[in-house]
């Protein structure tokens, strides 16, 4: 199949100023010795998007994933190196971007999908449909500066998913509304896979990228350090993770430095992740279990220091690959551990109440200020087999009675 | 939080599965100009939708509206009438139709200008959000004024209706060169304006006084030959056309006004316009549009070679 986007050998590099010079006498004076560093925000980035794929760019902040989405769009030039981009791209990199808070909803939609190169004959003829899915009826003549938070989130969306894109790139923008309204994305932006779209979707959100894409690309300080399958670039992610953890120091910036603050990581990983296991709270040996059975998780650790006030994150995922279920000692405000030596964690669940399927298992053990020290991904999946008669994924308990009910008479 | 199950049901059963459109779009570091020029042809309907914007934004939550742009150039007219007919008495015959001919012309080039070079600037939120060709935003504050221009002719026709005054038939078809010409020679200055205001902010303060020496260069208020006879003696007549807007402004003085030299009171002959035949102002316009067309392809060099970092830099 052809590719929709292919990235070849793209550089950017930003020019950090200790100070922004931005008026001629300025210039002229400091001439020729503006202090600058040169700061590679992506370095020889190589991607092939195939038509029809949704891939995920992970990567933590100021790793470039932002910039690549922001190059792939077009908003900025790389460096060196090109992008071909085939078809209509709709970047979402912030829902209402192009609004004019005097003109009405209506005049919006036509000035933010002609800026998305959507010729006017197509708008109106999709009109009635970005009005219907952005929900504001009779609103939509008013001035958008009267709009709430949420009717102006609305009318961005719908006029972003409304033109047709063949390409659709996505920044964290699900993060901006209440649930009702980031399920709805969700839900488009599936219909647009099952249509065959192409999707782009940046995102430090591991647990949203696996639950929306194929493959996913790690972006490291500007370097692909991973690609493949989600699953597999996740684990990759998490490495990268861990890595910057150990070395520490402060991270640089990326493409947008006002929404983006650096953060400093200092940590070192004292104790490891040796092992999880499943076990099977039963006699028996068996491969699976059943619903409602009994489970415990064993967590081998191995102390290379001592280490006190150790949290544990355990999530288990569907086998959609979703959260199932995810507890953090440390957000629970469940006392931590002091580890000295090498060891084991017990997790215990006395009813696991779900549904057929292989279930995945990650856990993450923590310092005292909440930091990853060292983790498992998907290891230690266990079966359960379901031999009632009911489907989906919770083993919900129920039960079922009739009663009659006397009828009035007049 | 994400409900698989559901979102399995209201997607439907089997959307189609779509042809993807062909179009290729190539983003890198450099845009040959040709691809430039194609991108804002496709973007047509934007530059459309963001002069509709400047237009109702623009007089939005004022009393008069739209009769602002009718008023300004009517009180500017007034201004200039009594400093110049009444106080120095410069002896311009029906000088308001005069003054409103090379005024029209003027306002548009300078609201061209002053819109378009802080452009970029004022729209830095869709610069640093959407992809789109930049060259959109200044080329949509020369079409605000355009349409400005033509409100503003309607008053100046109107003028002209008043005081029975004739245009000049024979070079009327010069209106649609020195149109072109305008617009061009303005549009090539605002896309290369609104690229350097991004990097330097003084051009907006330095564009008011180089605007307005401009403005004492050109001859809106005073006639043509009032400054080419003194220049001519000096052997220096070309001079006068270095400013590329003056052959524009006296084409239209001269199809509008329509006054050459006319016989003012006392019996003399005051020498306003250039008697020349229309072919010798369709050359002076054919030099205007050269000059015209190579300072647009060289707006659009350097507006491409820094468009680059305009989101960085905003």
């Amino acid at each position: 199949m052809a590719n929709a986007v292919e990235i070849e050998g793209v550089s950017k590099v930003f020019r950090l100023y200790q100070e922004k010079y931005t008026s001629l006498k300025e210039r002229v004076i400091k001439a020729g010795k503006i202090p600058f560093q040169e700061f590679y925000a992506l370095r020889d980035v190589n991607i092939n998007v195939e038509e029809g794929t949704s891939i995920g760019l992970l990567g933590h902040n100021g790793s470039g994933k932002s910039t690549l989405l922001k190059c792939i769009a077009g908003i900025i030039q790389p460096t060196s190196g090109q992008i071909r981009v085939k078809g209509r791209v709709s970047a979402m990199l912030e829902v209402g971007a192009g609004f004019h808070p005097e003109l009405s909803g209506r005049d919006n939609i036509y000035l933010s999908a002609t800026l998305l190169g959507v010729p006017v004959k197509e708008i109106t003829a999709r009109f009635d449909e970005i009005v219907a899915f952005s929900e504001l009826g009779a609103f939509i003549d008013n001035q958008v500066k009267y709009y709430s938070t949420g009717m102006y989130a609305r009318l961005g969306f719908a006029v972003a998913v409304n033109v047709d894109p063949d390409i659709l790139l996505v920044d964290e923008v699900l993060a901006v509304g209440d649930e009702n309204f980031q399920r709805k994305c969700i839900e488009r932006i599936r219909v647009f896979q099952k249509e065959g779209r192409t999707i782009v979707f940046v995102s430090h959100s591991p647990d949203l990228v696996r639950a929306t894409c194929e493959q996913a690309y790690v972006l490291d300080h500007g370097i692909v350090v991973g690609a493949g399958d989600t699953g597999s670039a996740i684990a990759a992610l998490r490495d990268s993770l861990q890595a910057n953890s150990q070395v520490g120091g402060t991270r640089i910036v990326d493409g947008s430095p006002e929404d983006e603050k650096p953060e400093a990581v200092h940590a070192v990983a004292s104790v490891e992740v040796t092992s999880v296991r499943a076990v099977t709270a039963s006699e028996e040996s068996r491969e699976h279990i059943f619903p409602h059975d009994p489970l415990k998780l064993e967590i081998g650790y191995r102390a290379n220091s001592p280490t006190t006030g150790v949290g544990v994150a355990v999530q288990i995922f569907t086998p959609g690959k979703e959260l199932l279920f995810g507890a953090n000692t440390r957000e629970m405000g469940i006392q931590s551990f002091d580890l000295d030596s090498d060891g084991v964690i017990e997790i215990n669940f006395d009813d696991l109440a779900v549904l057929d399927g292989i279930y995945g298992v990650s856990v993450t053990l923590l310092d005292s200020s909440g930091n990853p020290l060292s983790w498992l991904e998907d290891r230690a999946a266990f079966q359960v087999v379901n031999t009632s008669r009911v489907s989906g994924i919770v083993a919900l308990p129920f039960s079922i009675n009739s009663y009659s009910v006397p009828r009035l008479s007049n | 939080m994400l409900d698989w199950q559901s979102a399995e049901e209201e997607g439907g059963e089997a959307p189609a599965k779509r042809e993807s459109r062909d179009s290729l779009h190539v983003v890198a570091s450099r845009i040959p100009v040709r691809a430039r020029i194609v991108r804002i042809w496709v973007y047509r309907a934007l530059l459309l939708s963001l002069v509709r914007k400047e237009l109702s934004v623009k007089y939005k939550n004022s009393v008069l509206g739209f009769a602002w742009s009718m008023l300004n150039p009517a009180l500017t007219l007034v201004v200039y009438y009594i400093v110049f007919q009444i106080v120095f008495k410069n002896g311009i015959p029906q000088f308001a139709i005069f003054l409103l001919c090379g005024l029209v012309i003027w306002n548009f080039f300078s609201a061209s200008l002053t819109g378009a070079t802080s452009s970029v600037v004022a729209n830095a939120g869709i610069v640093k959000k959407v992809a789109f060709p930049r060259e959109v935003l200044p080329l949509a504050s020369v079409g605000s004024s355009l349409v400005f221009l033509f409100l503003q002719t309607i008053v100046l026709v109107i003028a002209l209706a008043i005081g029975r005054d004739v245009p000049a038939f024979t070079y009327l078809p010069l209106l649609i060169p020195a149109l072109i010409d305008l617009v061009l020679l303005a549009s090539a200055l605002a896309i290369f304006l609104a690229a350097v205001n991004v990097y330097y902010r003084d051009t907006q303060h330095l564009l008011e006084i180089l605007l307005m020496a401009w403005f004492w260069a050109t001859p809106v208020v005073y006639a043509y030959e009032v400054l080419a006879a003194p220049l001519g003696r000096h052997h220096i007549g070309w001079a006068f056309f270095v400013n590329p807007v003056t052959a524009i402004v006296i084409t239209f003085q001269r199809i509008l006004y329509a006054k050459v030299s006319p016989v003012v009171a006392g019996g003399a002959v005051m020498k306003i316009l250039p008697s020349n035949s229309p072919a010798w102002y369709l050359g002076q316009l054919a030099i205007v549009f050269v000059v015209s067309a190579v300072l647009f392809v060289l707006a659009l060099m350097v507006f491409g070679r820094i468009e680059g970092n305009f989101a960085e830099e905003l």
